[in-house]
């Protein structure tokens, strides 16, 4: 289907969430914004593939997501070598007395494993359904469910280590709190 | 995209996962906060003038060799 303006219209309404997508998974402005560019060139060439009618922004960050994923696998050694500096690339400004509070949010976020990050981010902020979520990362409802309720308690433990006690031995918890690079 | 609170509390089984409310409540305050902060932004320019061109072209399927090669459309519209 030819993109009308409707069409071009609901894309552009979905570039800011696209955007803060791109950078809760990569922490990275720069590289957010050549993500979110890719995705863009990459709907429109495929239009045609989009069904009218059905989740635009879902369809959008499919893409966007499995861009992120063939791209992050290309990329780890240079992440990797790039550790601890994401933070300082991004481009938002948070008020002064909330700084510190985000900086170490984000810090524990990117502690998640990626299956993890995605989907807390995907129900938890992008505000996704469960259904809507499993579609986007491909697989199972039910696997969703599992991976925002594991990264929410993770998240839990590390930014709020007097309760950690209760969510029983975890290794990997317990590999991220010791801070362990593999 | 609607119904996030609803969903939120829907999902936390107090004691399952070992969270309390208040701190479900926290994480996604927060994450919220740290999404919201970007989505405020708007779309920057760049993604407006990238479709516009597109969109001009027909989205035409090039898209392979976009970087660096049209940072200003001279004498274009």
């Amino acid at each position: 289907m030819p993109l009308t303006d409707s069409l071009r219209n609901d894309i552009l309404a979905a570039v800011p969430s696209l955007r803060a997508f791109a950078i809760s998974l990569s922490g990275n402005a720069d590289r957010a914004d050549d993500l979110v560019q890719e995705t863009l060139l990459r709907a429109l060439a495929n239009i045609d593939s989009f069904q009218p009618g059905s989740n635009l922004p879902a369809w959008l960050f499919t893409i966007l997501r499995n861009l992120f994923r063939s791209d992050y696998r290309k990329r780890r050694r240079e992440v990797e070598d790039a550790e601890g500096n994401y933070a300082k690339t991004l481009k938002t400004q948070p008020s002064q007395n909330a700084h510190l509070e985000f900086e170490e949010f984000r810090t524990a976020l990117e502690k998640l494993p990626q299956d993890q990050r995605e989907a807390l981010i995907l129900v938890g902020a992008s505000g996704f359904s469960y259904e809507d979520a499993a579609s986007i990362c491909g697989c199972a409802v039910g696997t969703i469910k599992s991976r925002v309720n594991r990264a929410r308690s993770k998240l839990a433990a590390l930014l709020y280590v007097d309760g950690a006690e209760d969510f029983g031995p975890d290794e990997t918890v317990r590999a991220v709190i010791g801070g362990s690079g593999g | 995209m609607k119904d996030l609170k609803s969903q939120v509390s829907r999902s936390t089984t107090p004691g399952k996962g070992g969270l309390t409310p208040e701190i479900q409540s926290r994480i996604g305050h927060q994450l919220r906060a740290m999404y919201d902060d970007v989505v405020r932004q708007g779309v920057p320019d760049r993604f407006a003038e990238l479709i516009k061109k597109l969109d001009a072209q027909g989205a035409a399927p090039q898209v392979e060799n976009d970087a660096g090669s049209n940072d200003n459309n001279n004498g274009r519209d």
